[in-house]
């Protein structure tokens, strides 16, 4: 199998994800978007782990996870918050911060 | 069929019959999981891009196996869909009725983060056409679980007992953060 064939579908996603977070206004569809950015990451770790025959990518893939997984949590109770304190999770209404 | 072909044959990359198997599952789960990433990131309907997000996460999963990462596979299938997912479903249900949709996206909006989305994917497929041109992948066979866990409890030992504080750290700070006081 080639390289590229992955790197291009890892790229492909990449895009997609940046596209929905731009986009979204909801903020869980906003992490979810996020979640598919450092899943196009994962693809390419491990398939330059695969490229140079080395284990190194995929223990950084797993640590990844690890990440996400943290991010989710702590993104998923701000949007709790968020719901609790406004009512609502449209992310073009957070702007009490604003001058 | 084809996928399951090509599992079997994983431990020889170069053989003719198991790459076309390869490649062909390659392709099945690579448009599958582009369609959907897609339907998701468009949809209106919040739970359907969470089961959306669900396949694409299947499919990434299935990438590893075919890539020789079998713990890796199984590990996004169990954290992933297993936890994430699900998280994601509680999120949606408790804040539901502030969104039932997402369909107050005005096309201005839309426009400029397609036009984003496609000039990120131009740069990126133009870098890796030229830098990879025709690289063929050399693993001779599927990394097994012990080669991952020496790695990490050696070269590796540091960033693991960050990431472990790093959970530590994200739990207690998402009770604290999502409790009512």
């Amino acid at each position: 199998m080639l390289l590229n064939q992955f790197l291009l579908l890892s790229a492909v996603l990449f895009s997609i994800g940046v596209y929905g977070v731009l986009a979204r206004r909801n903020g869980v569809l906003l992490l979810m978007s996020i979640e598919l950015i450092l899943n196009a990451v994962n693809i390419n770790l491990v398939a330059f782990a695969a490229f140079t025959d080395t284990i190194g990518g995929e223990v950084f893939a797993l640590f990844v996870i690890a990440v996400a997984a943290a991010e989710v949590g702590v993104g998923l109770a701000m949007v709790l918050l968020l719901y609790r304190s406004s009512r609502t999770i449209d992310l073009t209404t957070v702007d009490r911060l604003r001058g | 069929m084809t996928v399951l072909a090509a599992l079997e044959g994983m431990d020889r990359l170069s053989g003719g019959d198991v790459l076309v198997a390869q490649n062909v599952a390659f392709a099945i789960m690579a448009i599958t999981m582009v369609a959907s990433a897609l339907r998701m990131v468009t949809t209106r309907n919040v739970v359907h891009a969470a089961l959306y997000l669900v396949i694409v996460l299947a499919g990434v999963a299935g990438i590893f196996i075919l890539l020789g990462a079998e713990f890796l596979g199984v590990t996004q299938i169990m954290v992933y869909i297993g936890a994430i997912v699900v998280l994601f479903l509680f999120g949606i249900m408790l804040t539901k009725g502030s969104f039932g949709d997402d369909d107050g996206v005005t096309g201005e909006r839309r426009l400029m983060a397609g036009l984003v989305g496609f000039l990120v994917f131009g740069v990126m497929t133009a870098a890796l056409v030229e830098s990879f041109a025709d690289a063929e992948l050399s693993r001779s066979g599927p990394s097994t679980t012990a080669d991952i866990a020496d790695s990490i409890f050696s070269a590796y030992i540091v960033p693991f007992e960050a990431v472990s504080v790093l959970l530590l750290a994200a739990l207690i700070g998402a009770i604290v953060v999502a409790r009512k006081d």
